[in-house]
């Protein structure tokens, strides 16, 4: 299985900036004084290999949206934020223009950086392409009927020439469907979100976004280890420090990397990957994130050792 | 948890020992915030000295926190003194040093709560 990030930021989407774009290059520039870098070959490398991932990529700046690949036929997604537009346009530039395709999109929440990007979801608007979307909420076929239409969008719903349909989960409960054992778990945010917990030919991958954490809460400690339990792989919402979720942003829904990884040693879980990335957080301050966290792992693992890493757009990890 | 209590004039040295984790916090947590809720009349400060505490989870940094306001509503002031390396990077990773006040060593501490409490500290029990 691939799991591929097309959003990975958390609130809102983001977009760098020309001031941005020119410290980057002014710190390549300084870094590369003095190196022969004569062909397009001896860059590239450069790049790729002695850059820090601060100065030669970028998080990027969409919002939810998880493929699972590999499942079967058919698609599978985690959520619609606006990173759900480059993967429709990515379906449709990789042959799916001129197929029937189905979707199966499993829905954390329906606040709106998890819905933003199905207006803009071309596969939609293209008759014999199927869309199931799945979640545990009771307004979830209301959300996406609410955003599409006047005064929000141009396309009324009834524009969409794809087939849609909801379907209803029960937290708590494994279920199998679009090739996978499904197992949603309830979070705890603002008006609910849920975790889900899928498993094929014996790889795990945990997505669980939009979650805070009490961990004085002993009953719910217990959940969340024993729904991360030996996981391949934990998408794992890390939008605050720690000194941030506990003080002035308690009881804001969201969770931080110490957090996830307290409960991904408990849980012994495999790789702990950071997503729902603050927006106002740069690249050079998420990978110090990042290197802070496979810190605290290293120092604090006992006899379990986890991978860390930091989801960006564009992130393809293979399981 | 035992804390060992030790007054130092208007200041409270509360010294844990060992790790502060999931299994534990609870307890550290119930004999913290019992100090600090039910300090004597005159105590302005409360030091933790953690010295002795090899390893602190969240759970407990959060203890931290609720003590802290506990404190901050009774006047008095919490800070932590003569953390370990690990227990230290866990406060700079975790951007606790902004939550609470982190001392080298609990003279340090000492010094900054009062120069009574500094000089309590300091002067050597009477021989018997």
């Amino acid at each position: 299985m691939i799991v591929r990030f097309w959003g990975t930021r958390g609130s809102i989407p983001v977009a760098p900036t020309s001031a941005g774009i020119q410290r980057k290059l002014i710190s390549a520039l300084v870094q590369a004084s003095g190196r022969a870098l004569k062909t397009e070959a001896d860059a590239r490398a450069f790049v790729e290999h002695e850059l820090d991932f601060a100065v030669s990529g970028t998080f990027g700046g969409d919002t939810s949206c998880v493929q699972l690949d590999g499942v079967g036929g058919d698609y599978v997604l985690c959520d619609l934020g606006s990173g759900a537009r480059r993967f429709g346009l990515h379906v449709l530039g990789t042959g799916g223009a001129g197929r029937a395709n189905t979707f199966h999109v499993f829905m954390s929440h329906l606040h709106w950086d998890h819905i933003m990007g199905f207006p803009f979801f071309l596969p939609a608007y293209i008759p014999g392409n199927r869309i199931r979307i799945y979640g545990c909420h009771d307004e979830l076929e209301a959300a996406f009927r609410r955003q599409h239409g006047a005064p929000s969008f141009p396309v009324e719903w009834n524009g969409l020439q794809a087939s849609v349909e909801f379907v209803r989960l029960d937290p708590g409960r494994a279920q199998e469907m679009a090739g996978l054992r499904v197992t949603p778990e309830r979070q705890r945010h603002g008006g609910d979100s849920y975790g889900y917990r899928f498993e094929i030919d014996g790889r795990t991958v945990v997505y669980s976004t939009d979650s805070e954490h009490k961990l004085d809460d002993v009953e719910e400690t217990r959940a969340f280890v024993a729904f991360f339990r030996d996981a391949d792989l934990v998408i794992f919402d890390s939008q605050y420090s720690l000194a941030e979720a506990v003080t002035i942003k308690a009881d804001w829904g969201h969770s931080s990397n110490i957090v996830g990884v307290e409960l991904c040693q408990m849980a012994r879980a495999r790789h702990l990957c950071l997503y729902h990335h603050e927006p106002t957080l740069d690249d050079a301050q998420l990978v110090a994130m990042l290197r802070e966290t496979r810190r605290l792992e290293e120092i604090t693992r006992r006899d379990h050792r986890m991978e860390i890493s930091a989801a960006y757009d564009g992130l393809e990890l293979v399981l | 948890m035992e804390l060992a209590p030790a007054r130092f004039a208007d200041t409270i040295v509360l010294k844990p020992v060992g790790r502060i984790d999931h299994e534990t916090a609870a307890g550290f947590r119930e004999a913290l915030l019992a100090h600090v809720g039910t300090s004597a009349p005159g105590t302005r400060h409360v030091v933790l000295d953690l010295g002795e505490v090899e390893y602190i989870a969240s759970v407990g940094l959060r203890a931290l926190v609720l003590a802290a306001r506990e404190a901050k509503a009774k006047g008095t002031s919490l800070a932590v003194a003569a953390l370990q390396p690990v227990v230290k990077e866990i406060f700079d990773i975790t951007r606790f040093g902004l939550v609470v006040d982190v001392f080298t060593s609990v003279p340090d501490a000492l010094r900054a709560a009062s120069a009574e409490a500094l000089q309590a500290y300091s002067t050597p029990p009477p021989a018997r």
